[in-house]
């Protein structure tokens, strides 16, 4: 055979041509195959929508009540307690003034009662979530029987990137072992490791036994009221019809699924003085 | 062939050193028992499944469970050996009646040099603290 270096060099580039030609082509073909079964983020129309509303009415200034409410949960998902190391500080609900919880909505002049208003915050279980979005390993995702943002601590890798994505903080990191910091480990729920995302899963560990989210249990006055947005008869949604929500940061259109009631307690004695009785101690400190 | 005998000569030393655990244990080493396996101290004699079938995958049975409950949000498991229903957790079923940790998982565990990472996050029941 005439075996030429310039017959040699013809073979080779064609065949890294045609390589090349071939794997494109079957790179293509295998593109399809994910985009058409990709999930799509649309709020959830049917089944169960969980949600919350937080009354901030109920709330005042320094109320015990909130540190029952966030040790609850604490205690219940074993979720460490820095204290004042705030660089490693892990959280699933905790109060905020008012207007820092309320930022987006550029009050200038902050209605009176609502001034430096303890504010609980926790993760919004979002219609439209951005962090499941970004999760390289689904350890993270909208369960779509009820809405729940769920988490998978077993498949978290660590890399943070929907601690980033959350517009609301929702998220805590795990920078060191959680386990000496929890005072009462709970043995009926697992603790985190170091390395890996948590935050708040609307109880689902308790909803699956038929309870209330421990939040919830823990309050004396309806404070947190939590039900399925989806049945028009649900004490959540007669709460929506009656009384002005807001919600944290709707601009971004995650459609957050925590709704905070900030009526007006003078507006309401006008109206239903009935109701403001139960609500005067709440006010007043 | 050249060199026959250096290279089987070479042959033969390079044999005796790659099985000299082998020779060494035969000759001078303790016979290992396999680790016997605690019953449950609260006296139960019935598992999820058949013993052998837990004995042999129930490594395989708790990542099921795992996924189940985490990823598709179902947490009974009926038994295909008694056709009983169990909750799928680890910490609440498999503890409750193997509540010696140290005697039951670890023991075998160790023998067979696995280390699982159950317990960076689930907390062993307190007896066992």
């Amino acid at each position: 055979m005439d075996s030429s270096r310039r017959g040699f060099l013809k073979i080779a580039g064609l065949s890294v041509i045609g390589a090349a030609g071939g794997s494109a082509l079957v790179a293509r073909g295998s593109e399809t195959e994910p985009a058409e079964s990709s999930h799509d983020d649309a709020p959830a129309s049917q089944g169960t929508r969980l949600a919350m509303v937080i009354d901030l009415r109920k709330f005042s200034k320094n109320d015990p009540q909130l540190k029952r409410i966030v040790d609850a949960c604490h205690t219940t998902h074993n979720v460490p307690d820095f204290g004042d190391d705030t660089k490693n500080e892990v959280k699933w609900i905790w109060p905020e003034e008012f207007e820092t919880a309320f930022h987006s909505q550029e009050f200038h002049y902050v209605r009176d009662d609502l001034q430096g208003k303890p504010t609980l915050l926790l993760c919004n279980h979002c219609d439209n979530p951005p962090c499941t979005r970004v999760c390289p390993t689904q350890a993270t995702w909208k369960r779509e029987a009820d809405g729940i943002v769920m988490m998978d601590w077993h498949r978290c890798i660590g890399c943070r990137y929907c601690v980033v994505a959350c517009p609301y903080g929702s998220r805590s990191f795990n920078f060191t072992d959680p386990r000496p910091h929890i005072e009462n480990l709970d043995p009926a729920f697992p603790t985190r490791m170091r390395g890996v995302v948590e935050k708040c899963t609307f109880c689902e560990e308790r909803l699956a036994r038929g309870l209330q989210p421990a939040c919830v249990e823990a309050c004396d006055n309806d404070e947190i009221v939590f039900g399925d947005l989806n049945d028009p008869d649900s004490k959540i949604r007669q709460l929506l019809s009656e009384f002005m929500t807001i919600r944290r940061k709707p601009g971004l259109g995650t459609q957050p699924e925590v709704y905070y009631i900030v009526e007006d307690p003078r507006s309401m004695q006008e109206m239903a003085p009935a109701v403001v009785v139960s609500e005067e101690g709440g006010n007043h400190a | 062939m050249r060199n026959a005998g250096m290279i089987i000569g070479g042959l033969i030393i390079f044999l005796i050193l790659m099985t000299s655990p082998i020779w060494y244990n035969a000759l001078f080493g303790t016979s290992v028992e396999p680790p016997k396996v605690e019953s449950p101290p609260n006296g139960s004699t019935e598992c999820v499944e058949q013993v052998e079938y837990m004995r042999a995958f129930h490594m395989d049975l708790l990542n099921e469970w795992r996924d189940k409950v985490v990823r598709d949000g179902t947490r009974d498991y009926v038994s295909t050996t008694n056709g009983r229903a169990f909750d799928m957790s680890l910490s609440r079923t498999c503890m409750d009646c193997h509540s010696n940790k140290a005697d039951f998982c670890d023991r075998c565990h160790t023998y067979m040099a696995v280390s699982p990472y159950c317990w960076d996050c689930h907390v062993e029941p307190k007896e066992a603290l």
